[in-house]
């Protein structure tokens, strides 16, 4: 009723090419980001600092996979090291110039992990598949490594761990032990929103398309004149881009502080299973995958001990921890043969029954 | 710098010529941790050959497989009946997995069931933890009659330590590899797996049941599994941080080749040296733990000038 498509009529080609074509979607999408903002406003902090913030943060790091292995074929084991290196980075930055903003050091801090992610993706042009995910395991191993051995890295602190020094956005504090959840939320929030903007850009425009093509049928995307070094190698700088900058929000503005163990292969994975149950090859399947993923444990943590209480069971920690495991895995095997592209795809069809209901088509 | 050069390129050499007590025993290591690597691989390339599957899960089949042994020793079941029902559960895993998961995606793109192997891994590292617990084991080396003890021997100016348990990890090792090459190249069975490797439309019109020969693969990874996983895990002790050791198959399978049983071999034994050697002579220098991270570097470095391994099949793309 309220979603049709009857009566917009595109007289332009830029019209017609939009991302969003119907009204009813720019207007959903608006209300959607108004709707997040009210939120740090209508929201406790719990909901803010325990899901909403690492939901973004993991958002963030799933568009960044999804760009590499949705996009562009190339299947990465290394997002939790290419996050730590952004989270570094920020680091040394931050401690090093204190006078500059630190939101300039967050957004600097995703092109160190952008140079060490194109450099290891420097065998991408030669191998693919399974191969570069072994590729891509060097990566991990060696960085984190590198995290646990080079004391100049956390400025010779004794603990070894990252700390979160104050900084402040127009006298206000954004990052650091008397930083707000509801200051920290929409710093994230904003940072999410404008780096999903131009990441909607690139995967919609000339460079989309090449990666798209790279993907598709790597032999053939060369011989219409697609450069394959530069086009992975890009696709590769871009990934580390925002896994970068997700690991410097996830440290700074979640955790406020962590260990170089926040950057396991562990977190490379879930990142990865973000991506496939989300949907390869679609950015608001990142952020679905991410809900899924992340909040599922939550989710547990709450019904299991309600549903077992009653009958004296008590669930522990532990328990909801392994049904996470448990749950996830069968969870990718369940859409790899259902339904291979994912929650995006049941979000596709859904709209598209919207659009003729009542009819079937 | 020239300082620098001298202790990355000199030193280290020096200090073999100097010490060769201590290079035997270091080389000695990394030939009984290269045979292990080379076990696990086996059991990735088997799969591989059969199925086209790269198995992403066999590092958590060891753990499982051996966890499943102990388990069930210490629930009091005598420790050669827990090896046999250890064995079935491997048979149980092997169907499941076969109906679960190959049937329904058979035909699909490679990367696909690699990342189904992913799911399988995460599904079976919380089944298993959840069943187990997740603290670490004891292997019963004991009641399985495996050696233990060490055997000093004198010679290059020093004394080498050789493990009875390393010795006989190494044998037993080197059997599996055998039979396994025997039951590949003579048997009807092997030859129906070949078959099947080599194309899975062909296979079926001559009469073999893909589905059937699935299973027999998977099973026989999962016993392989068993025998690294009881192998390893007397060394080292049974948990879960097993499964990063048995990631380390991976760099050796790109080093041999995936579908090569050779190159397993061989891949697995340059690893384990290699690794050894690294920690040992170099790691020092850039303050130790290289261990964990230069076997994939290696394997990186090589995939650079040889992408199909050592003896792996050129690969040839079509469009």
């Amino acid at each position: 009723m309220l979603y049709r498509e009857a009566g917009q009529f595109k007289t332009t080609y830029v019209a017609d090419s939009a991302i969003f074509p119907l009204r009813e979607d720019r207007i959903g999408l608006a209300i959607i980001i108004l709707g997040a903002y009210a939120l740090a406003f209508l929201g406790n902090s719990f909901l803010l600092q325990a899901v909403m913030i690492p939901f973004l943060v993991f958002s963030l790091a799933a568009i960044g996979l999804n760009i590499l292995t949705g996009y562009t074929g190339l299947l990465s084991l290394g997002t939790g090291a290419f996050m730590g290196v952004g989270a570094y980075a920020c680091y040394k930055l931050m401690t090093a110039f204190p006078g500059v903003n630190v939101i300039v050091w967050i957004f600097v801090s995703g092109f160190f992990s952008a140079a060490i992610g194109a450099l290891f993706g420097l065998p991408s042009l030669r191998i693919k598949g399974f191969y570069l995910a072994v590729a891509t395991l060097a990566a991990q191993f060696f960085l984190q490594w590198c995290f646990i051995r080079i004391p100049w890295l956390v400025n010779y602190n004794v603990s070894g761990a990252l700390d979160a020094p104050l900084r402040t956005l127009f006298g206000i504090p954004i990052i650091g032990p008397n930083a707000t959840p509801q200051t920290r939320y929409l710093v994230v929030l904003t940072i999410v929103i404008v780096l999903t903007w131009i990441a909607s850009n690139l995967v919609h425009g000339r460079i989309g398309r090449m990666w798209i093509a790279i993907r598709d049928m790597d032999l053939a995307a060369e011989l219409m004149g697609i450069r394959p070094l530069q086009t992975k190698l890009l696709a590769f700088a871009v990934s580390s881009y925002y896994c970068g900058v997700a690991g410097a929000l996830l440290v700074f503005l979640w955790y406020g502080g962590a260990e170089y163990d926040v950057f396991n292969i562990n977190q490379s994975f879930f990142i990865l299973f973000m991506v496939i149950i989300g949907g390869l090859g679609s950015l608001i399947g990142s952020f679905f995958g991410a809900a899924l993923i992340f909040i599922l444990p939550i989710v547990l943590g709450i019904v299991l001990p309600a549903m077992f209480e009653p009958f004296g069971i008590s669930v522990a920690a532990d328990v909801i921890e392994h049904l996470r495991f448990m749950i996830v895995g069968a969870l990718i095997i369940f859409f790899l043969i259902v339904e291979p592209h994912g929650l995006a795809r049941l979000w596709q069809i859904g709209k598209q029954k919207l659009l003729v209901w009542p009819f079937p088509y | 710098m020239i300082d620098m050069l001298f202790k990355v390129f000199i030193e280290p050499f020096l200090f073999m010529v100097e010490a060769p007590d201590l290079l035997i025993q270091t080389l000695w290591e990394g030939l009984v941790s290269g045979v292990l690597y080379a076990l696990i691989a086996l059991g990735f390339v088997l799969i591989f050959k059969a199925s086209g599957v790269f198995n992403f899960a066999q590092g958590i089949m060891v753990v499982f497989a051996a966890l499943i042994l102990v388990g069930l020793y210490e629930k009091g079941v005598p420790a050669f009946l827990a090896l046999i029902l250890a064995a079935l559960a491997m048979l149980v895993l092997a169907m499941v997995v076969e109906r679960v998961v190959l049937r329904p995606l058979v035909n699909q793109p490679d990367i696909i069931l690699f990342m189904a192997t992913f799911g399988l891994t995460y599904f079976l590292i919380g089944f298993g933890e959840l069943i187990f617990g997740g603290s670490p084991r004891e292997m019963i080396t004991d009641q399985l009659f495996l050696p233990q003890g060490t055997t000093e021997i004198d010679a290059f100016g020093g004394s080498i330590r050789f493990q009875h348990l390393d010795i006989a990890a190494a044998i037993i090792a080197s059997i599996m590899i055998g039979l396994l090459a025997v039951f590949f190249s003579k048997t009807r069975i092997g030859r129906a797996l070949r078959a099947v490797a080599d194309s899975h439309k062909a296979a079926l019109s001559v009469g073999i049941s893909l589905n059937q020969i699935w299973v027999i693969v998977w099973f026989a990874a999962g016993i392989v599994a068993l025998v690294a996983g009881i192998m390893w895990g007397a060394r080292s002790g049974v948990s879960f941080s097993l499964q990063i050791i048995a990631l380390k198959a991976l760099p050796v399978l790109i080093l041999g080749g995936f579908t090569s049983i050779p190159g397993a071999i061989i891949g697995g034994l340059i690893i384990g040296i290699g690794e050894k050697i690294g920690e040992f002579y170099w790691g020092p220098l850039v303050g130790g733990g290289v261990e964990t991270w230069l076997a994939y570097v290696i394997a990186l470095l090589f995939l650079l000038y040889r992408p199909q391994g050592l003896f792996g099949e050129k690969i040839i793309e079509r469009i």
